[in-house]
């Protein structure tokens, strides 16, 4: 009796300690759901889903404050992901919140005062420059957010949108016409007997 | 005789190699204009290093590489630069491409020529005059060959025991490398010994179909005659045989893994007219500004041809002389080629053959049915894929799981569409998914990077406030420390009221501005001869009744 208790709490007592300690050791830091519904957003850190970025947008996805068809740059595939995540509705965008094409953002140098306002507000760093020196964009890591736009003082940004190249060019679905098969049954002259027999009367 | 392996599946199209290989090659003649892309290989374009008006010689470097796989661009003949602008190419989008405008001047003059002996120089000089010289693949890739030369990454020391020269030509139509084994085999064959050294390759097999025997006996020939161990082996004429790939199986009996490349198992596998290419840049200091092309199909004088890279392709049909009932035109050929979108468009390194098309000759496919799942395609892929499977996630778009039935391993080489019994467009439908899949995994690229890069940022800006709020916290407590001597003033006046010292505190910090502003000295004046540091003295003497006559003329008025 008293050994069968003792093996007991040993046992209950040695589980619990692992427990204990795998809880401390294998701890996860933050909802491991944002973090997947941060891997399916653009990361483009626009903010035109109402939240300043990506990431805090994915956490208010998983705590059910956002919906999911808030972020235009995904596009509808990005939705339909989301959607697939979490296990919810495809949702359309609401009007005015298509997506638009991809483009990136475009300073006129010649119009450029070098005011830095816009090295402020560019959320990927992909703006160069310094005080009173002309500003560039790093084409390459723009990701289109038109955050910079807004703020510059003579309005020397411009998006421009990124055309068809031979680089970007994709084949396209297969578009065939299929083979449209003569109504010959529907028809009453062709009518072979066996089909007579099976159309109803 | 040697044992060769199968690969699995293969079609048997009709050949229709015969037409075009009764004449010998023909040189082009020098047209009126040529057309040169900066990108015709693969990888990054190359970079114009010569401007509109500049005058050029034959050979000249035009276009520079830029970028890891990249390659040379060079002048097909010597003339004047008259643009460099966006140009339609041969490009299945039919989008336009950076190309020079090249007007010959007739006199067709090298570039000084520069032959090397590949034995003194070390591999790395040779790859990258192979590099410089614009040497790519010309069996359709077009990819760098500088690249494949490069000793393998993970064993930088092993050896690639096999060096296999293709000239298989499985295509229909393509007689291109037949002709140039015909006509140039001592020299492929010294250019395959120059890549064998390069690459310490123990055996060098020559894969040839055996739909061409008069290639096959003038290469042998040539071997004989060099006294090189090569072995020049006549493979079965099955399409596509000549797919690198499949080659290396039928020669070897070895495959080559799924993601991973012929080095690993130590083949390396040349297009015949890439080792002619590359012998010509090495032994004789000629870039590639030529190569072997067809002109075939429904034309009145199929016939071979070497002519100069850039040559617009209306020149070259022009020489064909195409048939009244012509409808179309294809590059390359017809399992893999591509319709052109016009015949304006200029020859590339990749362009092989050109297909003069009619309804006769390539009837227009009949109306796509339904896939029966009869798995005919299965049975001729080479690839040991199931087409049918490929087709049904790539038409539902399902691209992972398309992916998981392994649709990167597909060579597009068209047999599974060539037997579909229903007709359906089965490589199209492959390219479609490919070319989702990789823009999809370029923009989680970019995804990924935007990322990191914005948390970058805010830890950035996080930093250099905690930055900014510890030197304030260090200047505020070294004013704390420096500060002592400073309340015994205040205390001197305890029962002054709080705004006489407000205004105390005021004119001393103007006391102190103006202190400084005295202690400060223009520097640049420092190191001035007397003369120039006079006339200084002299302008701010002016200055200074300048501002005392302005001050007496107007405040008063103000007073």
């Amino acid at each position: 009796m008293l050994s069968a208790l003792l093996v007991m709490s040993a046992i209950a007592i040695a589980l619990g300690a692992v427990l204990g300690y795998s809880a401390i050791k294998f701890r996860v830091e933050g909802n491991p759901l944002a973090d997947k519904v941060d891997a399916l957003l653009p990361q483009t850190q626009c903010g035109q889903c109402g939240y300043p970025g990506c990431r805090p947008y994915a956490d208010a996805i998983v705590s059910g404050e956002a919906d999911i068809n808030l972020c235009p740059p995904g596009g509808e595939e990005g939705i339909q992901k989301l959607a697939d995540l979490l296990g919810v509705e495809f949702k359309p965008f609401g009007a005015g919140a298509e997506p638009k094409p991809k483009a990136v953002a475009f300073i006129d140098e010649n119009t450029c005062i070098g005011c830095t306002l816009c090295l402020q507000a560019c959320p990927v760093d992909a703006i160069m420059g310094a005080a009173k020196q002309m500003h560039t964009i790093i084409a390459s890591e723009c990701t289109g957010c038109e955050l910079c736009i807004a703020p510059c003082p003579v309005d020397c940004i411009s998006m421009v949108t990124i055309g068809e190249n031979v680089e970007n060019w994709k084949w396209k679905y297969p578009v065939y016409a299929l083979k449209s098969v003569p109504p010959k049954i529907t028809s009453p002259e062709t009518k072979s007997p066996e089909t007579k027999s099976r159309t109803p009367a | 005789m040697r044992t060769l392996f199968k690969f699995h599946g293969g079609v048997h199209p009709p050949g229709n190699k015969t037409q075009s290989t009764q004449q010998p090659t023909a040189t082009a003649p020098i047209p009126a204009k040529l057309i040169v892309p900066f990108r015709q290989h693969a990888g990054e374009a190359a970079k114009p290093v010569v401007q509109v008006g500049d005058h050029v010689l034959k050979g000249q470097l035009i276009g520079e590489p830029a970028g890891f796989i990249s390659s040379a661009i060079h002048a097909p003949t010597s003339g004047t630069i008259t643009a460099i602008d966006m140009q339609p190419v041969a490009h299945p989008s039919g989008l336009p491409e950076l190309c020079a405008t090249l007007i010959p001047d007739g006199r067709d003059e090298w570039v000084e020529r520069k032959p090397t002996d590949y034995r003194a120089q070390p591999a790395d000089e040779l790859r990258h005059l192979l590099r410089m010289a614009g040497i790519v693949g010309l069996g359709g890739a077009v990819f760098p060959s500088d690249i494949k030369l490069r000793p393998l990454r993970d064993h930088p020391n092993k050896d690639i025991g096999t060096l296999i020269l293709n000239g298989a030509e499985c295509e229909p139509w393509i007689t291109c490398d037949d002709m140039l084994m015909r006509e140039r085999a001592a020299e492929i064959v010294q250019g395959a010994e120059m890549l064998r050294s390069m690459l310490g390759s123990r055996e060098v097999l020559i894969g040839i179909e055996d739909n061409k025997p008069e290639a096959i006996a003038a290469m042998r020939l040539a071997v004989a005659d060099s006294g090189l161990p090569f072995k020049v082996v006549a493979v079965p004429t099955i399409y596509p045989g000549g797919s690198a790939k499949q080659l290396i199986r039928v020669l070897t009996g070895l495959e080559v893994p799924s993601g991973k490349l012929p080095t690993d198992i130590g083949v390396q596998c040349f297009n015949v007219a890439t080792v002619y290419s590359a012998w010509r840049a090495v032994a004789h200091g000629e870039p590639l500004v030529s190569r072997f092309v067809t002109v075939t199909g429904n034309v009145r004088q199929p016939r071979n041809y070497e002519a100069l890279i850039g040559t617009p392709l209306t020149d070259l049909i022009a020489l064909g002389e195409p048939l009244p009932d012509t409808d179309g035109y294809i590059m390359g050929g017809p399992m893999m080629g591509m319709p052109l979108p016009s015949t304006s468009v200029p020859l590339v390194k990749a362009g092989n053959c050109i297909i003069a098309g009619s309804k006769k000759l390539f009837p227009p496919p009949p109306p796509t049915l339904p896939c029966i799942r009869c798995t005919r395609c299965a049975q001729a892929c080479p690839a040991d894929l199931q087409p049918m499977d490929l087709y049904w996630f790539s038409q539902s778009k399902n691209f992972g799981q398309a992916q998981a039935f392994s649709l990167f391993d597909c060579i597009e080489c068209g047999a599974c569409s060539y037997v579909c019994p229903s007709h359906i467009p089965l490589v199209q439908y492959f390219r479609f998914s490919k070319s989702e899949i990789r823009m999809r995994e370029q923009d989680k690229l970019a995804a990924d990077r935007a990322r990191e890069r914005h948390e970058y940022r805010e830890f950035r800006i996080e930093r250099e406030k905690q930055e900014k709020a510890e030197r304030l916290a260090a200047k505020e407590k070294a004013a704390a420390a420096a500060k002592p001597a400073e309340p015994p003033v205040v205390a001197t006046n305890p029962d002054a009221a709080p705004e006489n010292t407000a205004q105390m505190k005021i004119q001393a910090a103007i006391e102190h501005a103006k202190e400084q502003a005295a202690a400060i000295k223009p520097k640049n004046t420092e190191n001035l001869p007397p003369e120039l540091l006079a006339e200084i003295a002299e302008i701010e003497a002016r200055r200074a009744r300048i501002r005392e006559t302005a001050k007496s003329d107007v405040e008063p008025p103000k007073e």
